[in-house]
């Protein structure tokens, strides 16, 4: 990809980062950290990889994109509202009375292929996807973006057994390991590693890569579509609350959003990057 | 009459016949397809039945990708192990009100030697409290099958409790199953049974037994338990005064419970639930279970009449 390209991804992740900030700041509610996180790999999949349409956003030939981790969903609201699946504005709605974008993801949005906010339970809907693709001979990819906490749910890995056994090689799972959960790092937690041996074990082609360096999301996206029989599991090592030094690697931000004071500082620091 | 069957093998059987009329129908298992019958469609249809292994939360979820996916997906397990993915079933299935059909099999105590922890009498309870969720029950093989017909055509979430053992066949080729109906199979005039699944036959032959008494009484088959059938509960209730629910399934969340729900706010009257008197089963034979725990046509008989007298 050229630098040009791969600068404009970098910019639409950093917007999605904003929006995440400007949403959970002006809600005074919600989960700004993994919103963080994952931004550069959303921004990857919606202006590069993703095959959709926002103008027919059930066009039944269209990639699915599952996101599991369904508190993350500012930066995934952004991320669609920035493709066009739904008016900017709507952003102003997050988590208020009689909105469209509710506190965990809905059906009924535009562009949400899966209503998330139990954890563990995307990559089992996938599975069902994918098989679904299979039957009906279509050639579309189903995404999942997980988080790392949530791999410590048994049904992860329930899923991750029957994609393999069933050769779901139309089914790509991308770990968003941030490193930190609600309660606090997630290796004191419970620890999910190595976790690219545990996804390998299970029969998943893996990459472990950065997930905040733009060319190795893209390339590595790229190159699942070259694994035929298994399904994929990109491993995106990356920093929870990523580009806001205060909410870097900082649990506390996992479900609670910046004051006012908070929200100017980090505003100002997204904005360096501009 | 003819020979008796599991309602259980009438999900398959139906299984079977949809398979064949409507591509768009699929199967998911949790390998227990031999016992909930699944298998029936698993042999014919390989590629249109999928399993989860011993996996229910998983299978939950691939049914429900497959049905929004355009795809008409049954799930079956035990009802007590569809247990184990019940919030799967809340915040996937029911919540988004997805076409996914769920069938729980060996429900009640009516399962027997298998024992407690495969005799589920709460998944009524648990089903009928999500929105969006219906709750059917079918009494004969006939009727599953029907039901089972019915079930493909609506659209949007159900459960349907199946049972392990041979019953009796109510019914025959020409009913006609309608999904929120109940139905009565024996009119009388000193107290209504409203009863589901295995109860509808001790019902019909505590009516019998009943008879002897001078007790004349209504027996309904109801099927479905969720959207339970307000109109026909007010209006035997109407006519009777005394109210008789049957159940094998926890007295407490049950069908008891629904029709006391509809009862309490339009037509209070007397009422006895009939069922587990909220506590588990254990192994055993059906029929001892039932004389044990209280179900047996003898003991309904025993309890309608104490309560006719009551009045």
């Amino acid at each position: 990809m050229d630098k040009k390209k791969l600068d404009e991804l970098k910019k639409i992740a950093n917007e999605i980062r904003k929006e995440s900030i400007i949403m959970t700041h002006r809600a005074q509610s919600g989960h700004p950290g993994g919103s963080l996180s994952e931004a550069d790999i959303l921004a990857a999949l919606y202006f590069y990889k993703l095959n959709v349409n926002p103008k027919k956003p059930d066009w039944e030939d269209r990639d699915r994109f599952v996101l599991s981790k369904g508190h993350a969903c500012p930066a995934y609201y952004a991320a669609l509202s920035m493709k066009g699946f739904f008016d900017k504005k709507k952003l102003e709605g997050f988590r208020k009375i009689n909105s469209m974008l509710q506190g965990h993801p809905e059906l009924s949005t535009p562009g949400v292929d899966f209503a998330g906010g139990s954890l563990g339970q995307g990559v089992c809907f996938a599975n069902g996807l994918a098989i679904a693709g299979k039957l009906d001979k279509k050639n579309y990819k189903v995404y999942v973006l997980i988080g790392d906490g949530e791999a410590q749910e048994g049904s992860v890995w329930e899923a991750a057994m029957a994609a393999s056994h069933h050769k779901l090689d139309n089914l790509v799972v991308i770990l968003d390991k941030n490193q930190v959960q609600e309660t606090g790092k997630t290796k004191d937690v419970m620890n999910i590693d190595p976790a690219a041996d545990k996804w390998k074990a299970f029969g998943f082609e893996v990459f472990d890569i950065n997930g905040h360096n733009m060319e190795e999301i893209v390339n590595t996206l790229d190159k699942a579509d070259e694994v035929k029989g298994k399904p994929v599991m990109i491993v995106a090592n990356t920093i929870k609350g990523k580009g806001v030094s205060f909410m870097e690697l900082n649990h506390k931000f996992h479900g609670k959003a910046p004051d006012d004071e908070q929200f100017e500082k980090a505003m100002e620091e997204l904005s360096k990057d501009d | 009459m003819t020979e008796a069957k599991a309602t259980r093998e009438g999900y398959g059987d139906a299984l079977l016949e949809l398979g064949k009329s409507n591509n768009d129908v699929v199967v998911v298992d949790a390998d227990l397809g031999d016992s909930t019958k699944a298998e029936t469609f698993g042999k014919q249809f390989p590629d249109r039945y999928f399993t989860a292994g011993i996996a229910e939360q998983d299978m939950i979820g691939i049914a429900a990708g497959l049905a929004v996916s355009g795809k008409i997906p049954f799930a079956s397990t035990f009802a007590i192990f569809s247990e184990r993915a019940f919030e799967f079933v809340r915040n996937i299935v029911a919540r988004n009100n997805l076409n996914v059909k769920i069938a729980g099999s060996h429900a009640g105590i009516f399962t027997g030697e298998d024992g407690k922890s495969a005799q589920a009498i709460e998944d009524i309870a648990i089903y009928r409290a999500l929105p969006n969720m219906i709750v059917i029950q079918p009494s004969d093989y006939i009727e599953t099958k029907k039901a089972v017909h019915a079930l493909a055509k609506y659209r949007g979430s159900s459960f349907m409790r199946l049972l392990r053992n041979p019953l009796p066949m109510i019914h025959n080729d020409n009913y006609k199953f309608e999904i929120g109906k109940g139905e009565i199979l024996r009119k009388g005039k000193d107290a209504v049974i409203f009863a589901t699944g295995t109860m509808v036959h001790e019902s019909l032959k505590a009516a019998e037994i009943l008879k002897e008494d001078k007790i004349d009484v209504y027996v309904v088959n109801m099927h479905t338990i969720k959207p339970i059938d307000e109109k026909l509960i007010v209006d035997l209730a109407k006519k009777t005064n005394l109210v008789i629910t049957a159940e094998d399934h926890n007295i407490i969340g049950g069908l008891g419970s629904a029709v006391a729900e509809v009862l309490s706010e339009n037509y209070p009257c007397l009422m006895k639930r009939i069922g587990m008197e909220d506590r588990y089963g254990e192994s055993g034979k059906p029929a001892e279970l039932y004389e044990k725990y209280g179900l047996s046509a003898n003991k309904v008989a025993e309890k309608v009449k104490a309560f006719v007298k009551k009045k």
